[in-house]
């Protein structure tokens, strides 16, 4: 095949945007992805096979049979999972990754989260550590992926934002009901609530309508493509330029290097499963915090022999993702108006400045509940099967209102990915491992939010509350998993520098969670964006053509 | 819960005539089906199931499990994702009508309510993972999505008020008016 200057594995989030970047510049780009290219029609409305409920399997991959995991649990027992069960910590495999099927909240993370360590200092155990670049060198692509990609709500009902030389591209939706229940409850409170920066259509834009506002949003592809990820924003523009190709259904075996230590491209399986080479001027890995570790780890040779940007032991570690903590209440009243996407207001009054808390998290109502997601979130006391859980499927389905938020991970550099040393996927490439837990911090903090949550919900009116809780044998990384490559100056305590470029091999680059050094209060996707933007700049900057070099 | 045995109310006959009516909409193109219109069951297993999972979805004003298709659900999953539960469903079945023969010396479905409903809430004592996966099995194809042979005519849905959802959108909004910043 020919040799082409980028190869970029990985069409999600972030894998989008660069081959997007690269393209426009004039870059001959490969963009891989191991999934397939879903569209609207492949919405299928199908609550027990979507991405989110997943009873009958994932509906936007990776497929059950095939890619297996292994975790590990507390008593370092190995276990080994399908891409279905929660403990595969999956996102998602396809065009688009999380970005298709995700429920569209485009938050910006704050200053603060970018300064973790010299804010709070690091609770002990923890690997909590600055960013080596700040809100400030971000914000100029914050704002381009909210007008790129298309960004509705309104941040001016809140003092907390981050600062921002414009507002966001789109209005708000119209709110709904449990806008209308939980808004004034909280100014009684003091809080600042405003409506949810999300990545969806409220009005025409980008040559797309506006959501219809249906039930089956997150987790699923959007019927009337009002949901906006890279598959129907920067991806087509990728293609148009006529220096992208996308290769779907190619599964990334390695990255190849020349006996200088440099990479010279990559191996993969193609849709038929024959093993390919794609020879190229620089790689860009964007298969997200887990996969991206486990290609990087795969990528063994002489001179790399525990994988490429793992000379000191860093690729795979600091795994975390979002502890999700909050209340469910139930309500006299009904609460469903059936307007999707349901989520829609939210506080950033917690993400920061709590004594004894190393940060917080945004909370927010969550996104709409079909059915089959409340049956088993009925109130205390209700029977879990018979005529009693009926009963109250009838009283409670339409009577309560949910709100959480990510709490703030507080990393652990034992929490990580490596290599199964036993199992193999079905090309015979060996498979994630995640072993280990987020810094136990990070439930002190979960807790005190759910608290929060509970008490925002009786001030709503609720007639009953139920606080999430409970401690995970095992980190969840899942759809918002991160760290795992992280950005820093010093090579020796992480895997890529502040442009995303990987300490020793000058032409690898990680562009997506992987390189979050800390993962926020907030759902990470605009921020993988962002980042996407900001080290495309720097790669297109120091791009000199024919080759890469620094 | 007493009254949870009135899905007696549907005899084996017409139950059986509705699981062949659901499964054969549902299973076109699909291939042959087996004597009594199950993919997977027996017509004997499907017998204990059905008692199964009425008590654990009950007829009120409402269907009961069975009559909203939940057994179609589950027989046709048993051969698609939930293929690997096969064996435990034989093993589970066959445990739950020896429960009921020891305790009350009858099947379970020749059972009156309330003895079905001691012999579940034994079995979910007793073969408690096997209890859990039909309770679970059970509640999503009585509320999940209709596609998969359960929630016949989305029964469920009209019960919790559910219609089809109207085509709101376009008219939330004045789109004459430029968006407001």
């Amino acid at each position: 095949m020919n040799r082409v200057n980028a190869v970029v594995v990985g069409a999600g989030a972030g894998g989008g945007i660069v081959a997007k970047e690269l393209a426009v510049a004039g870059l001959s780009v490969v963009l891989l992805e191991r999934g397939k290219w879903y569209t609207a029609a492949d919405c299928r409305k199908d609550d027990l096979r979507n991405q989110r409920n997943t009873q009958l399997g994932n509906a936007f991959g990776p497929e059950d049979k095939g890619n297996p995991r292994v975790w590990v649990d507390a008593k370092g027992a190995a276990h080994t999972v399908v891409a279905s069960e929660g403990a595969y910590s999956n996102n998602a495999a396809c065009v688009g990754g999380g970005t298709l099927s995700w429920g569209a909240q485009a938050w910006r993370f704050m200053p603060q989260d970018f300064k973790m360590r010299s804010t709070y200092g690091a609770p002990s155990g923890s690997s909590l550590e600055d960013w080596p670049i700040s809100y400030d060198d971000l914000e100029p692509f914050y704002d381009k992926a909210e007008y790129e990609i298309g960004v509705s709500g309104d941040y001016s009902g809140t003092p907390f934002h981050a600062p921002r030389k414009r507002p966001l591209p789109m209005p708000p939706l119209p709110p709904n009901r449990e806008f209308g229940i939980l808004e004034p409850a909280a100014k009684r409170l003091g809080l600042h609530p405003l409506h949810i920066p999300m990545a969806r259509n409220s009005v025409p834009y980008n040559g797309r309508g506006p959501c219809m506002r249906c039930r089956w949003c997150v987790g699923f592809v959007c019927e009337v493509d009002a949901k906006n990820g890279s598959q129907n924003t920067v991806i087509p523009v990728a293609l148009n330029t006529g220096n992208c190709e996308l290769r779907t259904e190619c599964q990334v075996k390695e990255i190849l290097t020349d006996e200088h230590g440099r990479a010279r491209g990559v191996s993969y399986f193609d849709e038929r499963g024959r093993l390919q080479e794609q020879l190229s001027d620089l790689v860009v890995v964007s298969a997200c915090a887990t996969e991206s570790a486990r290609l990087l780890l795969n990528s063994r040779s002489k001179l790399y022999p525990d994988g490429i940007g793992n000379r000191y032991d860093q690729v795979g570690r600091n795994l975390q993702g979002h502890y999700y903590s909050g209340a469910l209440g139930f309500f006299d009243q009904e609460t469903y108006d059936d307007l999707g996407p349901g989520a829609s207001i939210a506080v950033m009054d917690y993400n920061h400045g709590t004594p004894g808390l190393v940060g917080g998290g945004m909370l927010a109502n969550e996104f709409i509940r079909l059915p089959i997601q409340m049956v088993d979130r009925m109130p205390q006391g209700t029977p879990r099967w018979g005529l009693g859980h009926k009963q109250a499927m009838r009283r409670f389905y339409k009577r309560n209102i949910a709100v959480m938020g990510p709490t703030q991970q507080i990393p652990s550099a034992d929490a990580r990915v490596t290599l199964d040393p036993n199992i193999r996927d079905q090309y015979g490439i060996p498979v994630v491992r995640i072993s280990g837990n987020v810094h136990p911090h990070t439930f002190e903090i979960g807790a005190k939010q759910a608290q929060r949550a509970e008490a925002w919900l009786k001030e709503a009116g609720a007639i009953a509350t139920e606080l999430s809780g409970g401690r995970p044998e095992v980190v969840q990384a899942g759809q918002h998993q991160a760290g795992t490559c992280r950005m820093g100056n010093d090579p020796r305590s992480s895997v890529v520098d502040r442009t995303c470029r990987v300490h020793d091999v000058d032409n690898v680059f990680v562009i997506d969670s992987s390189v979050h050094v800390n993962n926020g209060g907030f759902n990470p996707a605009l921020t993988i964006m962002a980042i996407a933007y900001y080290a495309s700049d720097a790669l297109v900057k120091g791009w000199k053509g024919g080759g890469y070099r620094s | 819960m007493d009254d949870g045995g009135r899905s007696q109310d549907v005899t084996r006959r017409q139950f059986v005539a509705l699981g062949t009516l659901g499964g054969a909409a549902l299973a076109a193109g699909c291939g042959s089906k087996a004597s009594g219109g199950w993919e997977f069951l027996r017509d004997a297993q499907a017998t204990t199931l059905k008692a199964i999972c009425d008590q654990i979805i009950p007829k009120d004003d409402y269907p009961s499990a069975s009559e909203a298709g939940v057994l179609n659900y589950i027989d046709r999953q048993l051969v698609r994702h939930y293929r690997p539960h096969q064996g435990a469903y034989r093993d589970g079945l066959e445990q739950a009508e020896a429960q009921s023969r020891e305790r009350f010396g009858k099947a379970i479905a020749e059972l009156g309510a309330a003895d079905q409903l001691a012999v579940v809430t034994d079995m979910e004592r007793d073969h408690h993972s096997f209890f859990e996966m039909v309770r679970d099995h059970t509640l999503e194809g009585y509320y999940g999505s209709p596609r998969h042979g359960g929630n016949r005519d989305e029964l469920s849905w009209k019960m919790l008020g559910l219609g089809d959802p109207p085509l709101l959108g376009r008219a939330q909004y004045d789109l004459t008016k430029e968006p407001q910043q």
